[in-house]
């Protein structure tokens, strides 16, 4: 194998793998160890800075961080990332001063974006502090997107959105609630610079079986639901409740189903468990709430009887399942579930109709827009989309991600530059040593398990719908999570020219990551390493020649625990421990105008 | 000295041996050496035999005197026995653990200084009796533990870390052991695993008193330019005689040695160290041979390791003596103390 190159920032930030993991890089260990000194509100920033909405996203993120957590591969249950964003945002002091200025002379470029939700916050988010006037109009009479008319109140209080959404709209974005935008052309004749299509995929799915239209009065769409709901048009549901699909808009209709009177509330899955699009701790929650999840019934039919809703046929399966996949199905039953109402929430999907098909935005083949994954522009210049309307539903994290991506390119696209102007990532390491065998992070290994959220007992949670289930963590929870990050991201960082080949490092390494061999290819030097490395999706650092013998050192990323005991047995310090930085480049890290001459003496 | 814990990490992957112990398992304390000691790669080789052997720890015996080699055993195997005793004094109480109990495997842990010098009659007397014990030398031609002082193994010529030479001759351990009638003598290197492992699990299998000299380099005091038992040095001037390895007895039943290039040396309990040559012409049960061989190597300033001389047929110090076959704690009180009377009827004889 060739030496690796760790100058190339992607290289270390993989070894982050929460913050590789997270669309928008959120530097998951460093704001865990600002919450383990106490220093909530800087947590809070180092969150903001990537992910922009931190109070929202400690409660309702996907967490994609979570399942790639190498702590997972260690002791099963990743950390509480999530939980601990909450922390933060939970036990932070006022951050308004800390908000960026916002310039009182413009810089006379003129935004107009479509949708208040987070994709379109976030472009906002990025663009004031430049000096630009952010026009955003929102269909409804409030901002937050789906984050407010999608999220029940109990998994996400309004107070949280009120206030990260204040942050953004306080910057002097100019608003315009109850203004759904009709038509693009329009729109583009209004004069704008720039234009950024954040509405969302907002059209629910349909379920085209007999008896659906003669049913419809107690048939609805989740997510149609669940917005009427919020808005407060809808107060109570029947006492039997049948919802069609496992994802997660299923499980906050199921869960708000109970708290407008339903009881005996049933999630009808076509197919088996590990199929479920639903998040794990999603369903456990939904579980607890004693919903029943029902496994290989398929729809096939409402029943209406004397223009009232009865229940449903539903077609019971049978699955072949290899290497966890279905390889054949069969139907070999049917069975009637009383309902007294049925929610669909089988998918949802973008929808464009005022937008004209002959202004030079294409869509494809599935009426999608066509827009490109880097700059997220149009085929029309200037034209951009993100969140769920650029390509179909997605997470909150996503669509802030595209927001700071579109950002950039909207920066470029106004001030003449190239949208694939981009700034590329870079990394900053700088080691931690302190002395001879002090290190200025928490090296010590933590042997306990997860903290497990503590819950609105079932009596309490269901008199309100607004009563957030879940308590955040109380300070010897946080204290204890906290120490079980493994901060992936101080390195192991390996100088070949100092290392006399003792061997102490492979010796003391606890979880047998390092190996001084021959060199060879990259297969078969895994299979002879101290213990085989057997994760391909975990890089193997490999050093060139050493000056003794000219075998290499090789480190199997995988589990190692940063505990930098190498380092500390290292006689020749040519291990050190090194904190990576991973420095992304946002709109406002993008120079488009020529450096202004200063006064200067 | 390391502040922490080694963290007790339970990963995917790691792996255990018959008795369902990993290799954490056959650790003990943290090192408080100096970081990239030889001794401490000694300590997980010695670990690693032991895991690989499967070895019960509380069968095991750990002994040793003073220095920092003596140090090492309180890092490797904190399930086992264990005594740190006088200074060069390790054979005599390993003698006595032994005559009291001929089951315990006994892992005798010393330095230079601990037996080149102040101990130097223990180890012969040892050695000459063919005591029963694993006897481990970590040799890094230096005092360190008194700040770097010429030791009885600095060869003559080597230089201090200040750049005084030294003007006395060496010990040589594994010649010293040939002569004094030893009936297993081998050296290896802290820096190369592969030959030192092997050679552990032999000296563990081999009944008498197997002596490993390990050229274990002091990286504060003896790693510098002009020092011959460097890491560099001993890199740059090692010849292997031959590689050994442990046959268990079921394994040695199928092997078969008709190559030549592998010799095979059957022991009481049916296993087989299987030594694979790399100078043809070495043949380590010629005990003339052997002499002469490192000498030639050691006028040259070469370092020859490997297994150097076995003759696994001398009887061990507990045959000679007669010792009890079962271990005294074994013993009713009756049998042990058999009462005034025997005693008078012993001392009759004496009379």
């Amino acid at each position: 194998m060739k030496p690796t190159d760790t100058s190339d920032p992607d290289y270390f930030h993989r070894v982050v793998d929460c913050q590789w993991g997270c669309p928008a890089h959120t530097d998951v260990p460093e704001y865990i160890r600002l919450i383990a000194q106490g220093e909530f509100t800087d947590a809070y920033m180092v969150n903001r800075e990537s992910n922009v909405f931190p109070g929202i996203l400690g409660r309702v993120c996907d967490r994609p961080c979570e399942p790639v957590c190498r702590r997972a591969r260690i002791d099963e249950k990743p950390v509480a990332i999530c939980r601990l964003k909450r922390v933060a945002a939970d036990h932070k002091e006022d951050i308004r001063e800390r908000l960026p200025i916002i310039p009182e002379k413009k810089n006379g470029k003129k935004i107009a974006l479509v949708g208040a939700g987070c994709a379109s916050l976030t472009v906002c988010n990025d663009l004031m502090p430049l000096g630009y006037e952010c026009a955003v109009f929102e269909a409804l009479p409030v901002p937050g997107g789906l984050m407010r008319s999608n999220i029940p109140a109990f998994r996400l209080p309004a107070e949280v959105l009120d206030e990260e959404i204040d942050y953004i709209t306080d910057m002097g974005v100019d608003l315009r609630l109850n203004s759904p935008i009709e038509s693009m052309k329009a729109l583009l004749d209004e004069g704008y610079d720039a234009i950024f299509v954040g509405s969302g995929a907002p059209k629910g799915k349909e379920l085209d079986i007999p008896g659906r239209q003669e049913g419809k009065d107690n048939i609805h769409i989740g997510i149609e639901w669940l917005e009427s709901v919020a808005f407060g048009h809808i107060k109570k549901i029947g006492r039997k409740v049948l919802i069609i699909g496992v994802g997660n808009t299923a499980m906050d209709c199921c869960r708000t189903s109970l708290r407008l009177g339903a009881d005996d509330v049933k999630v009808m899955a076509r197919k088996p468990r590990g199929f479920f699009k639903a998040s794990d701790w999603e369903l456990e929650d939904a579980e607890e709430e004693l919903v029943e999840i029902v496994i290989n019934h398929s729809p096939k039919s409402f029943v209406v009887e004397d223009g009232r809703l009865k229940g449903m046929i539903f077609e019971v399966m049978e699955y072949d399942i290899e290497d966890g996949k279905i390889t054949d199905t069969r139907v070999v039953d049917e069975t009637f579930i009383e309902a007294d109402d049925v929610i669909l929430a089988i998918g949802q999907e973008t929808a464009f109709p005022w937008i004209e098909r002959d202004i030079g935005i294409e869509f494809n083949e599935w009426d999608e827009p066509e827009v490109d994954r880097t700059t997220y522009q149009s085929t029309l210049p200037g034209v951009f989309f993100g969140g769920d309307a650029a390509f179909g539903p997605e997470n909150i994290i996503w669509a802030v991600e595209h927001g700071h991506q579109a950002a950039i390119s909207i920066h470029n696209q106004v001030h003449g530059k190239s949208v694939d102007d981009r700034l590329p990532d870079t990394m900053n390491l700088s080691s931690r040593k302190m002395g001879i065998h002090e290190w200025s992070y928490s090296n010590s290994f933590e042997p306990a398990a997860r903290r497990k959220m503590e819950h609105v007992p079932l009596s309490e949670r269901f008199k309100n719908l607004g009563t957030e289930v879940e308590l955040g963590f109380n300070a010897e929870q946080t204290a204890c999570e906290v120490e079980r990050c493994l901060n992936c991201d101080i390195q192991t960082v390996f100088t070949d020219e100092l290392c006399i080949e003792c061997d102490a490092c492979v010796d003391i390494c606890p979880t047998q990551c390092l190996t001084i061999t021959e060199n060879g290819e990259e297969d078969e030097l895994r299979q002879r390493l101290t213990a085989p490395a057997d994760n391909l999706d975990q890089a193997l650092f490999v050093s060139g020649g050493l000056e003794q013998t000219g075998r290499i050192m090789v480190k199997d990323e995988n589990v190692c625990v940063h505990c930098g005991l190498c380092a500390e047995r290292c006689p020749t310090a040519a291990w050190d421990m090194q904190k990576s930085l991973l420095e992304i480049g946002y709109a406002a890290d993008h120079d488009v105008t020529p450096c202004p001459i200063r006064k200067t003496g | 000295m390391t502040w922490i814990d080694k963290p007790k990490v339970k990963w995917a992957g790691q792996k255990s041996n018959e008795l369902g112990l990993t290799l954490r398992d056959y650790e003990g304390g943290l090192s408080t050496l100096c970081a990239g000691c030889g001794h401490d790669s000694v300590t997980a080789a010695i670990v690693q035999a032991f895991w690989d052997l499967a070895i019960r720890p509380e069968q095991v015996i750990k002994l040793s005197g003073i220095g920092c080699s003596s140090k090492t055993p309180a890092y490797f195997l904190s399930g086992a026995h264990g005594l740190n005793s006088v200074h060069g004094r390790m054979p005599s109480v390993a003698t006595g653990a032994l005559a009291a109990n001929r089951d315990l495997i006994a892992v005798g842990i010393s330095g230079d200084g601990d037996s080149l010098s102040i101990g130097f009659g223990q180890f012969a007397h040892a050695v000459r009796r063919n005591l029963n014990v694993l006897y481990l030398i970590e040799n890094n031609g230096v005092y360190g533990l008194t700040k770097g002082q010429f030791s009885a193994s600095s060869d003559p010529g080597s230089k201090a870390k200040k750049g005084e030479e030294n003007r006395a001759q060496a010990i040589d351990p594994v010649a010293s052991a040939i002569t004094l009638g030893g009936s297993f003598a081998a050296r290896s290197f802290s820096g190369d695993k592969e030959q030192l492992v092997p050679l552990i699990k032999a000296g563990l299998a081999h009944p008498g008193c197997a002596v490993i000299d390990i050229i274990s380099p002091c990286v504060t005091f003896n790693d510098h330019e002009g020092s011959t038992k460097s890491y560099a040095w001993t890199r740059a001037h090692r010849e292997a005689a031959n590689l050994a390895d442990l046959v268990p007895p079921a394994k040695a039943i199928e092997a078969s040695y008709a190559d030549g290039q592998t010799l095979p040396i059957k022991l009481h309990d049916g296993s087989v160290i299987e030594l694979t040559k790399l100078d043809p012409d070495y043949d380590p049960t010629d005990r003339a041979r052997a002499l002469q061989y490192l000498e030639s190597h050691r006028a040259a300033r070469q370092i020859v390791t490997g297994l150097l001389y076995i003759d696994s047929e001398q009887p061990t110090l507990n045959d000679i003596a007669g010792t009890a076959k079962k271990p005294l704690t074994e013993f009713e009180f009756d049998e042990l103390n058999p009462g005034s009377a025997a005693l008078a009827e012993l001392q009759k004889h004496m009379k």
